[in-house]
């Protein structure tokens, strides 16, 4: 008896413990792509808001927006907030997945236009660049600068590559005909326009070496001079040159896209969640990335705070200077088009 | 219980009648122990293999707002890509097998041949591929394949051939290294099978006045020929639904249909597309050997084999 009534009084306590611990320090699960992207988000980011709010912070990887779509379709979501890039997470806005945010707590006043929607806030930016090898194009007076240079295989000689899907391979293939930068979107919203890019893609396919299919293939196909010019992230070929690959880039003509954070439908914590983003879009925590990894803010705010060396500045994707020259991914765009297009790319790849 | 039916004092007046449905009732009896023992197994094979094969039939019918509905297979159909796709995966597949075989065979006769020792050393070097990494392997391929690899830096340098010659991101990379990926499943059930033959038959065959070369075809041969099959279909099967070595040494240019499923779950954000895909490799599967087992009768060399 008297045993018994220990176990009551210790589970007792044990529950009152628990109640008191989730009352004193509120808790939010958030989740990204893991390896040197999570670790700088973590550092520059994420404990340090969590610091400041006074919360709890836990995270881990996860796999992308089909991994939220399966918790809120399954009714039993953990996820607080996760990272995306800017088309996951317009998908999943227009799949209905998504908790919409509320911008009159974030402030996005001086955000890169175009680098955040109404289900998901942009935390940094990134650009489809191409890189060429400058052994084989060792004059950097006549090195090759544009998309046209790109396809100019008389010019420049050498193997090409492009990556396996059409995200991001559409609009250079238009920029290299003649098409100029604030018209590639209009030209590609029609099938005629999307077929003249395929084409074009189609003209450079027999010297295309390799399609390749992810980040860390490009940058090593650079440092191991397997071709001689390759699209590809900046930030992949910043660490590839680092490393000793004979690379260059430029951001002339390039794409600038975004990686942003999101909120399930059905968050557990969800007004925790949109608290939280509405601090970490804050350009002081933003301007505490390149530190870590060479991805640009969003909040060009970063940019005048002093935190960020200068040199390391303006080889960001977002710098004023670069981000002039680029063109801003239109999730639209991709949202109306994209199995079509994808569709005519397979076509033609398999060809 | 059995035995008691059978003591000696029932033996002795033949009343088939009451005898022959005990050994009847016996025999379902125990089929039902059997079945009873076996049920943890097969209700495992029914949770684990069976039913998610029926879900992913079922959900290739759905279309994306749930409702029944055949656009998945018309997509295929429409694009002309899948066809390609599906073409290719069976290229590569009947290609790396014809290659195991060529390889193989020569290989598991050779170990077959060799006293016990050297066998179970030589055996080690072909099992040592299984026990690392298949994507090591796979990006050691490519180290030695590129066109800055070691292969052409060497070849060049000995003056074989000038400019760097296209090994990889081909068909070319693709075959050798899956050959070299499947070789280990060819080997070992022919080496099998090699051993199990009684080499007293060659024996008889020389002494009837076979040459050795006639020996080995007329007898040998036909004897290993089960273990050929079933190595030759493992190899097979295995490569339709191979991903990573094509992915790595096939530079985009050998796209089979495992990469297109995970590249339809990406696209089109359901399950659906990559079911559809999954149904008819698995239907196209099925046939071939079928197809394969009517034309080489399969069923009596295989049969022959376990008798």
């Amino acid at each position: 008896m008297k045993r018994r009534t220990f176990t009551v009084a210790t589970a007792a306590v044990a529950v009152l413990g628990l109640s008191a611990t989730t009352a004193l320090s509120q808790e939010l699960n958030i989740v990204s792509w893991g390896g040197s992207y999570q670790d700088a988000q973590s550092k520059a980011i994420f404990q340090p808001v969590a610091e400041k709010m006074g919360i709890t912070v836990k995270e881990d990887s996860y796999g992308g927006i089909s991994d939220v779509r399966l918790q809120v379709q399954a009714g039993a979501v953990t996820i607080d907030i996760f990272d995306t890039g800017s088309g996951g997470g317009a998908r999943g806005g227009a799949e209905g997945i998504l908790e919409p945010l509320d911008y009159t707590m974030i402030d996005v006043s001086n955000f890169v236009p175009g680098t955040y929607q109404d289900h998901c806030v942009g935390t940094i930016t990134f650009s489809t660049v191409f890189a060429y090898n400058t052994e084989t194009y060792s004059d950097p007076a006549n090195a090759p600068k544009t998309w046209a240079d790109f396809w100019d295989v008389e010019k420049f000689p050498g193997t090409r590559s492009m990556r396996s899907k059409f995200w991001g391979s559409l609009e250079p293939a238009l920029m290299a005909d003649g098409v100029p930068m604030d018209q590639v979107y209009k030209v590609l919203d029609s099938e005629e326009g999307i077929e003249r890019a395929i084409n074009k893609i189609r003209e450079l396919k027999p010297h295309i070496a390799v399609w390749w299919k992810s980040g860390a293939q490009h940058a090593q196909m650079m440092k191991d001079g397997e071709v001689d010019m390759t699209t590809g992230w900046n930030g992949r070929f910043d660490v590839a040159i680092k490393d000793g690959a004979k690379a260059a880039y430029s951001y002339d003509g390039a794409t600038l896209d975004y990686d942003c954070f999101g909120i399930p439908k059905g968050a557990p914590n969800k007004d925790l969640a949109m608290k939280f983003l509405a601090e970490a879009s804050k350009a002081s925590y933003q301007a505490n990335m390149p530190q870590y990894i060479t991805y640009g803010p969003t909040n060009r705010d970063a940019y005048d705070l002093g935190v960020i060396d200068p040199e390391t500045a303006t080889r960001l994707p977002s710098h004023p200077d670069n981000a002039a020259n680029q063109l801003v991914i239109d999730n639209a765009w991709y949202a109306k088009w994209e199995q079509h297009a994808s569709q005519l790319y397979q076509d033609m790849l398999t060809e | 219980m059995a035995v008691a039916d059978f003591a000696p004092g029932a033996v002795a007046e033949p009343q088939d009648e009451p005898h022959a449905t005990g050994l009847r009732d016996d025999a379902f009896r125990e089929r039902m122990a059997m079945l009873g023992l076996c049920s943890p197994a097969l209700l495992l094979v029914l949770v684990v293999l069976v039913s998610p094969v029926a879900w992913l039939f079922w959900l290739s019918f759905l279309a994306n707002d749930g409702s029944l509905s055949l656009e998945h297979y018309e997509r295929m159909i429409a694009s002309k890509s899948y066809a390609r796709i599906f073409w290719t995966t069976f290229q590569v597949s009947t290609l790396t097998t014809m290659l195991c075989i060529l390889i193989g065979y020569p290989l598991a006769y050779f170990l077959s041949q060799l006293p016990p020792r050297a066998a179970a050393i030589c055996l080690i070097t072909v099992l040592l591929p299984f026990w690392t990494s298949l994507l090591v392997r796979t990006y050691a391929w490519l180290v030695l394949l590129q066109r800055k690899g070691l292969l052409n830096n060497w070849a060049i340098e000995l003056g074989l051939w000038d400019e760097p010659v296209k090994l990889v991101h081909n068909m070319t990379g693709t075959l050798i290294g899956m050959t070299h990926i499947m070789l280990p499943f060819l080997v070992l059930p022919v080496y099998g099978a090699m051993k199990s033959i009684d080499r007293d038959y060659l024996k008889a065959a020389s002494n009837l006045g076979a040459s050795p070369v006639s020996a080995f075809w007329q007898v040998f041969f036909p004897l290993s020929l089960p273990g050929l099959f079933a190595g030759a279909l493992i190899v097979f099967v295995l490569c339709l639904g191979f991903f990573v070595t094509p992915v790595v040494l096939g530079g985009g240019k050998v796209i089979m249909v495992s990469m297109r499923i995970t590249d339809n779950i990406e696209l089109f954000f359901n399950w659906g597309a990559a079911s559809a895909l999954g149904v008819v490799l698995l239907a196209l599967t099925m046939g071939t050997l079928y197809a394969a087992s009517r034309l080489l009768r399969l069923d009596r060399i295989l049969g022959e084999g376990n008798g």
